[in-house]
């Protein structure tokens, strides 16, 4: 390495440039935040079903099997889009029961095939959570997933 | 050992290694899982062993970074630690909050982010051990002399515990909940946890190659400089998909390709840094571990990272077990390879004996790396397959899971040999010492000045 590069010049880099791109940083977080709430999601802020909704996906930890536009455990199915899958968009009640159904029918206890819990559910909480994954598909994410299985 | 509060170290050290065998053990059960689709399906479900194999490493993790920083600081500092109460009261708090948040996530006691699932009692008590360790760090370091190294390491610490406040906000947009989560885990592994993995490196080098100080800080501050000046921005990797807006598929693109160059300085640095220095330590293994942290981090977070992190390449592999793969190499490399590595350095002087089983100490080296690069090999394969069948074909994803179930054999396999290496590990660092205690003129000359 150069010899003319010291010790405290280098440390001086350090500082100021983690400051320059700290600031950057931030200021492209707040433009993305302002983004996410006024042009990706699908609804002016967040309806108070959707929000119950989202507590049921947290409270049973469903993000620990399953991936929500991508992020997640790899274990079970993407359910960003899972209401685009079951035809929500073309015919939600048929989807909405589809979903419930499938919910209420774990554990399935096949042989050799994975299994989900059966976490007692409510039919108003597997509403809510329903909601949310409704409201999940409709968030503008740049075209992704890129086939319909998520 | 040169300052007797240095001892404070050996509690963190036995609390992580402890956390490190529940970590493989669980994880080798996930694994199990993956396999045997209906083991444990009623009694442990997959989500129960995913958030105790994940939090029981981030827990160990930190405890051992806690362990590195009070046995480091003193020599550092050149003064003992401000209060070895407040230590054990850090230690403590931490080890109620893990412990009680992991023994209630089979009652279904728990919150659903991923990595943040601690109820908020918990979390309230990791923040009070942190804050506990920040001040007595903090006071240490401010009161005896200011390395760069304990400057840096400081700033790290300081910065993870910021950026962990996050962890109290829950907001009800799930867009906006990913951005800030993000904030927690990218900025946390991909940019401050470096600060603390670079000090001590420097740390380690310092004493195991005996080169000068000034040129070793040099390196670390061109080193830390390239994380944060990457890894800020590289943040914008994680948000192409997620409802954030375009531009961050450029500058996610660039910056994270820009994350690989201080993992490569690393390995240089590491390398060049041994050869320069010449001095013949007698740990071996310390040195080993030094010199293997840097590459496989390199490996596992460069190389593997930059595999997927651009745009193109991402909107294919995103949420697959590429990231799986990459995942379980990047944290072995960079953050339990360093925690080894200084465990290795800093037990024997702990015990007051001279470098002890040093052989099944390199032989865990060799095997667990081995293994580990195995099961990402695996993975990577899985995940490669996936890929293509998921999200080029449009294929049913529980259909090529059932293809791909050979590769999750071999990973199992892989697995079984990592957790087989970790107790050679933890039996090497713990295990007896068939030799005297050395008396004043050997332990001067196994710890030479600097």
């Amino acid at each position: 390495m150069a010899d003319r590069l010291t010790k405290s010049a280098a440390r001086n880099i350090f500082y100021g440039g983690s400051i320059f791109f700290l600031v950057v940083f931030l200021a492209l977080g707040a433009h993305s935040h302002y983004y996410a709430v006024t042009q990706s999601s699908p609804t002016d802020g967040v309806p108070e079903d959707v929000a119950k909704g989202k507590r049921v996906w947290e409270t049973n930890s469903c993000i620990n099997c399953h991936t929500i536009m991508g992020e997640g455990a790899y274990f079970a199915p993407e359910l960003g889009n899972v209401w685009i899958r079951y035809g929500g968009d073309e015919d939600p009640e048929s989807a909405r029961a589809a979903l419930r159904g499938w919910i209420k029918a774990q554990p399935t206890g096949v042989p050799g095939r994975r299994q989900m819990p059966d976490f007692n559910l409510s039919d108003q909480e597997i509403d809510h959570l329903i909601d949310f994954l409704k409201w999940t598909s409709q968030v503008d994410t740049q075209g992704w997933p890129p086939t319909e299985a998520g | 050992m040169s300052y007797r509060t240095q001892w404070v170290a050996y509690p963190f050290f036995v609390a992580a290694m402890g956390l490190f065998v529940v970590q493989v053990l669980v994880g080798g059960l996930a694994g199990t899982v993956y396999v045997l689709p209906n083991f444990l399906s009623e009694t442990l479900p997959f989500h129960v062993l995913r958030m105790t194999h994940t939090n029981a490493l981030l827990v160990w993790l930190l405890l051992g970074f806690m362990g590195a920083t009070y046995w480091m600081v003193p020599e550092e500092s050149e003064r003992d630690i401000e209060s070895p109460l407040l230590a054990y009261v850090g230690l403590a708090l931490m080890l109620v909050a893990a412990l009680g948040a992991v023994a209630g996530y089979p009652f279904g006691i728990h919150e659903g982010r991923e990595y943040l699932e601690q109820p908020l009692w918990s979390r309230i008590l990791i923040t009070a051990s942190v804050l506990v360790f920040c001040y007595n760090v903090t006071l240490t370091v401010w009161k005896g002399r200011r390395t760069s190294v304990s400057i840096v390491l400081l700033a790290g610490l300081l910065l993870a515990a910021v950026f962990y406040l996050f962890n109290f906000w829950i907001p009800e947009n799930l867009v906006v909940d990913k951005m800030y989560w993000w904030w927690i885990v990218h900025i946390w592994v991909e940019g401050v946890w470096e600060l603390i993995m670079a000090a001590i490196l420097a740390y380690l080098l310092i004493k195991l190659t005996g080169v000068d100080r000034e040129v070793i800080e040099k390196w670390m501050y061109i080193i830390v400089a390239m994380s944060l000046f990457s890894g800020l921005l590289g943040t914008g990797h994680h948000y192409y998909w997620i409802g954030l807006p375009e531009y961050w598929q450029w500058v996610g693109s660039i910056f994270s390709t820009l994350e690989i160059a201080p993992f490569f300085a690393m390995v240089v640095f590491a390398f060049y840094m041994v050869w320069k220095g010449g001095r013949d330590h007698p740990n071996k293994a310390a040195l080993l571990w030094s010199l293997g942290c840097p590459t496989v981090a390199f490996f596992g977070a460069g190389v593997w990272g930059f595999m997927h992190t651009l745009s193109p390449v991402n909107f294919y592999s995103h949420g697959t077990q590429v990231t799986a793969a990459h995942a379980h190499l990047a944290f072995y490399g960079a953050y339990v390879m360093l925690n080894l590595g200084i465990i290795t350095y800093a037990m024997p002087q702990l015990r007051g004996v001279r470098p002890y089983l040093q052989i099944p100490n390199m032989w865990s080296f060799w095997i667990m790396t081995s293994a580990v690069a195995f099961m990402t090999f695996t993975l990577t394969f899985a995940g490669i397959v996936q890929t293509h069948l998921q999200r080029v074909l449009g294929r049913d994803f529980m259909t090529i899971q059932d293809q791909i179930w050979p590769f999750y054999v071999g990973r199992l396999g892989a697995g079984v040999v990592v957790i087989l290496s970790v107790l050679l590990f933890v039996w090497a660092i713990f295990g007896p010492v068939r030799q005297e205690r050395r008396g004043t003129a050997e332990r001067a000359a196994a710890q030479p000045a600097e």
